[in-house]
Parts: structure tokens; C-alpha cells; sequence
């Protein structure tokens, strides 16, 4: 059934047997596709008195927008901040990858490492735009080293850093910023606010994670332009009533009037945070959650050991562990 | 006249949709042979409640209809009257309208015939009375100042044309309008009662509108329900009506 070609040549695709996400709700609709613009099919019925050229049952599947991933460490084999070979072609290879999963734009993140591996990778790693053959890069997530070493978590604790002489340390560790787009931070570290500032005035989005930092210091760096928490609960002091920690940013009257809304990665694998708790997150800040995978190389791999550049990694189940000890390490 | 009675909304609504599919199908439609269903019209296109969205979201897109075979007025017309009389000429053109459905006000006008109305009206521009407008309010989030004053719609002569009508009534409130167009005379103030007067018309309806109608009425009807299903079975027994119709 051609459509009436009064508007365009294109053709007109129609979805259907399938569910859209609109409006915060999932319901099943046809979905009308032209020219890689979504269109309005009662405005082609009867103003253009057009219809489909091609009609595709999805099979009550769910057609959703791409999902983007802003801490994704690697997977496929691929460690970011390990492997130096082909440094491009590591950071495709998991941008194919993701596809399948439904993930159209990711950041390619770096845990805390020494100057010399920063100063190989980042100049390596392009923002690209994305399309059949992988993912869109949006920039790089530089996780550290500018943390807590009590929270550090999976980093090891040779590559943990300060910035006691402000930004001029930040440039001097990571040499090449201009792919950086998220960076996350210890605000307890002295002089964190110059440091979060200037990141700020450069479009960097400032993170707060791993990292002993009580409310009032996540609130200051709030006011000086954090507006992230990476992987909320974890890395952090837990929520205590009388000092909900970084975790307490969730419902603080505190923060800047100007700032949009605090947003917070959650790793939602059921292991990283107990259901109840993201519940809890949830029900008290629902318009700053961002689900984050955190996936480490082992992704897309099958159970086992495996090498990934400076660890190894054990998986067990669901679970990857740095091998030999209790403690997670992303996923 | 044939008046079904079933239990409630939902069973009305399947029984009539049922009864138009096999209208159809016994019709054996084709690109020369057009089954022409005939509903009622109005509102401004682009109104999220106008009949042009009711029709798209509840009708035609869950069937294959082409979009040039979907005629409906044009509220937004610039010349009014020649929208009208331009509707008149497409039904004319396809040939009539074989099946018509539609519903009654609680004044019992057919389309937005209303009290008043000729009884051999066309197509036409019709200014909508305080009942109307306030029932029609719903739509408009209760805000009687947005609902339009003004409709263009079919006429009862119109659907006195069609070779078949067809009535959904539902509901306590529109039981009286049931009464005065069936069991009353044929009065203008009542414009479906002009239905007497059409040789092939079936209302269907469920308890709560014959509530006005004698018991008398109500359960001889109900005796013929057994016939009513067949009519949801068997081929229709007018095979002439095909031959009218490929001129």
C-alpha cells in the first residue's frame, strides 16, 4: 500500500504488534516511521491520505528510546584503562557490542590510574557520533584517581591522587582533558571546590563517588556545580540518620535554586544495592535516577577467570569478584 | 423495525459490531463494489476529541481501509455549505450508503439532527441546542465555553437514504427518547422517529434504555431474539441489492 506522495518519496514504515513507551507509560500503539522521523499516522491518513509501504511485526516487543550508559568500564574482553593496543578499536569493539543491549550512547570510563596510562588513553578516545556500527561516544567518565582511598573500592590504591595545588595537579594527571565529560571526585579532598568549579566552567559534569564526604560537604559541592552521584550507596558512607551522607543529597533543601535536579547513577543488578534501597531512593528523588551498568570487561563473557589488564576477575553467577577476595567490582 | 435487546453496553456494542461484520462480509466488497458505512460527524479535525481522532484511534487504524475511502466532513472548511453539499455528491458517487450507524440524543436526535430538524434534511450546517452542547461539555474537561456551537452534519433525509439503519441506544437517560421515537408518532421533535417510515431499521439497546417502553413492546421483542442472532449468522437474503448496486 504505497503512500500518497503529495509530502515525500520516502517510505513509510509501519510498526506494528508492538508496545511504545510514552508519557511515563507503556501501552500498545503502532509506531510510524518516515525519513527517520517519527510521524503522526492520523495526519497521514487524512491530510496526506497516505499509508505504510511496509508493515513489520514486532512480535509484541517493546520499542523504546536507546538507553544511555554514563559509567560502562568496558566489557567483551575490552578494559579501557588497560588495554593499550589498540586502544580505537577496544573502545568499537564495545561500542558494537552494546548495541544489542540496547544501548545507542555510552561513556567509556577510566578507574584511577597512574599519569603515564592517562596520557596513552584519553587522546585516544574520540567523541563520535553513533549509527550501525556501534554505540555514540559521548565522552569520557574519568573515575578517580581523585578519591577516597578508603573507598576506593576495586582501584588500587598506588594510583589514588590529590589536587593540593588545584586544577593545575587535574591537568597535570590527565594531560589531555578534551574528550573528559564526566569526572568523579572526593569532595573532602582539599581544595575540591576550586577544582569542581573550573571542571564545571569547562562543560565537565562533576561526580561525586568514592568517597567519605559528610551531607554538608556534598552539599558544598553542590553549590559549587556537582550535580551527579556516581553509583549511589556504594563507595559511600551508608545513610545514617543523623548524617545521611552523599546519599542524603537525594533530599536536600540545600542545594542551589538554579541547579535542575541532582541526579544519581544506581547499579540495578540486585547485587550492587538491595532492591529496597533503590525503592527507597526512588520513591524520595524518582527524576534523578540514572541506571548505570558499571560493566567491567568480563561482560558478555562466560563464567570463569579472566585476566582484565591489571586485575583478574572471577565470575561467579551474577557476580564478578576481584578474584580471591569478597568484593565486587562493578559489573 | 427490529428492536434488540441485550443486557447491557458491552453486549450492545458486540452485537452490533458483529452484525456489521457480517453485513459486510455477505456484501462481498471490492474495488467496484463499495460497502458504504455511514456514521455520524462533526467536531473540528485536530481536537484531540474530534471525530476525526475518535474515528482514527477507534476505527480505522486497526483496519486496512484505503485513507481516500474514509470520508468525513470537515469542520474546518472554509465554505460550509459547499463542504455539505460536496458530501451529498461523494455518497451519491459511491453509491449510496448501504449501512448506516448511529446513536440518539437524550432529545432523541439522530446525528446533531435536533428537535426542530426537517425530517427530509441533507447535509447542513446545524447551530447545536443548550442539551447538546451541554452533554457534548464532557469533552471540553466540563468547559461548556470551548465546546463548538456549530456542527455540520448528515441530515435526517440523508440517512433516510441509506438502504439500512442502524440505532445504538444505551442507558437510562436516553430510554424516553427510546419511547417517543418507537412507540410514539412521527414528530420532528423526535427526528428518529422518522425511522418508522424506513423500510429496513434495527435498534439495538440495552435494559436501562427501554425502561420507558411498554412491557407489552419489551418482551415481544425479546421473543425474537432467537431470529436477531440468526441475522449475526446467515447470509444476508437480499442477493438483488448486489446488482443495484455495480451501476
Amino acid at each position: 500500500m504505497p503512500g500518497n506522495k503529495t509530502v515525500s518519496d520516502s517510505h513509510i514504515f509501519q510498526f506494528k504488534n508492538c508496545r511504545i513507551l510514552r508519557n511515563h507509560s507503556i501501552f500498545v500503539e503502532d509506531l510510524w516511521v518516515r525519513d527517520g522521523k517519527i510521524i503522526d499516522p492520523e495526519k497521514l491518513f487524512y491530510v496526506e491520505k497516505g499509508y505504510a509501504d511496509f508493515q513489520i511485526d514486532c512480535k509484541n516487543a517493546i520499542i523504546a528510546p536507546g538507553f544511555i550508559d554514563v559509567q560502562i568500564n568496558g566489557g567483551f574482553g575490552i578494559d579501557f584503562s588497560s588495554n593499550f593496543d589498540d586502544i580505537e578499536g577496544g573502545v568499537q569493539k564495545v561500542a558494537k557490542g552494546i548495541l544489542q543491549h540496547g544501548c545507542t550512547s555510552f561513556c567509556p570510563t577510566i578507574i584511577s590510574s597512574s599519569k603515564e596510562v592517562y596520557k596513552k588513553v584519553l587522546p585516544k578516545i574520540k567523541i563520535k557520533a553513533g549509527g550501525r556500527d556501534g554505540a555514540e561516544i559521548l565522552g569520557v567518565h574519568v573515575e578517580g584517581p581523585f578519591i577516597s582511598k578508603e573507598k576506593r573500592g576495586a582501584h588500587l590504591l598506588e594510583n589514588m591522587a590529590t589536587y593540593d595545588n588545584g586544577f593545575s595537579d587535574v591537568l597535570d594527571m590527565y594531560h589531555d582533558i578534551s574528550s573528559v565529560r564526566i569526572v568523579t571526585l572526593a569532595p573532602e579532598l582539599p581544595r575540591s571546590l576550586d577544582v569542581i568549579r573550573e571542571f564545571v566552567d569547562r562543560g565537565v559534569v562533576v561526580s561525586l563517588g568514592h568517597s567519605m564526604a559528610s551531607l554538608s560537604q556534598g552539599e558544598e559541592a553542590v553549590k559549587h556545580g556537582a550535580s551527579f552521584i556516581t553509583h549511589l550507596f556504594n563507595a559511600m558512607l551508608p545513610f545514617h540518620h543523623r548524617d545521611p551522607h552523599l546519599v542524603g543529597l537525594l533530599a536536600s533543601y540545600k542545594h542551589p535554586p538554579d541547579l535542575r535536579i541532582i541526579y544519581y547513577g544506581i547499579i540495578s543488578d540486585g547485587i550492587h544495592t538491595n532492591p529496597c534501597a533503590e525503592r527507597i531512593a526512588h520513591r524520595t528523588h524518582a527524576k534523578g535516577s540514572v541506571l548505570v551498568t558499571d560493566a567491567v570487561a568480563a561482560m558478555g563473557l562466560p563464567s570463569g577467570t579472566h585476566r582484565t589488564g591489571t586485575q583478574m576477575i572471577e565470575i561467579q553467577d551474577k557476580r564478578a569478584l576481584i578474584a580471591g577476595t569478597d568484593t565486587l567490582c562493578g559489573r | 423495525m427490529r428492536l434488540v435487546i441485550l443486557d447491557n453496553y458491552d453486549k450492545v456494542s458486540e452485537w452490533a459490531a458483529r452484525y456489521i461484520k457480517r453485513r459486510i462480509l455477505d456484501f462481498e466488497p471490492g474495488p467496484d463494489n463499495y460497502f458504504t458505512l455511514g456514521l455520524p460527524t462533526a467536531l473540528p479535525r485536530n481536537h484531540p476529541e474530534s471525530y476525526h481522532s475518535f474515528m482514527w484511534h477507534n476505527f480505522f487504524k486497526h483496519i486496512d481501509i484505503l485513507p481516500e475511502n474514509a470520508h468525513l466532513l470537515d469542520g474546518n472548511a472554509e465554505d460550509k455549505v459547499a463542504e455539505c453539499e460536496h458530501f451529498e455528491e461523494e455518497i451519491k458517487k459511491a453509491g449510496g450508503i448501504e449501512l448506516f450507524m448511529g446513536g440518539i440524543g437524550p432529545d432523541g436526535h439522530i446525528a446533531f439532527n435536533e428537535p426542530g430538524s426537517s425530517l427530509v434534511s441533507r447535509t447542513r450546517v446545524k447551530t447545536l441546542n443548550q442539551d447538546t452542547v451541554e452533554a457534548n461539555a464532557r469533552f471540553f474537561g466540563g468547559d461548556i465555553s470551548q465546546v463548538p456551537t456549530e456542527a455540520l452534519t448528515v441530515g435526517v433525509g440523508t440517512v433516510m437514504d441509506a438502504r439500512e439503519v442502524m440505532i445504538l441506544i444505551t442507558g437510562a437517560h436516553k430510554s424516553y427518547a427510546l419511547y417517543k421515537a418507537i412507540e410514539e408518532g412521527v414528530s420532528h421533535m423526535w427526528t428518529v422517529s422518522a425511522f418508522q417510515m424506513h423500510p429496513k431499521t434495527i435498534f439495538v439497546c440495552d435494559e436501562d434504555a427501554t425502561l420507558e417502553l411498554k412491557v407489552k413492546t419489551v418482551k415481544y421483542f425479546k421473543g425474537l431474539m432467537t431470529l436477531h442472532n440468526k441475522l449475526l449468522e446467515e447470509k444476508s437474503v437480499e442477493p438483488s441489492s448486489k446488482k443495484q448496486r455495480s451501476n
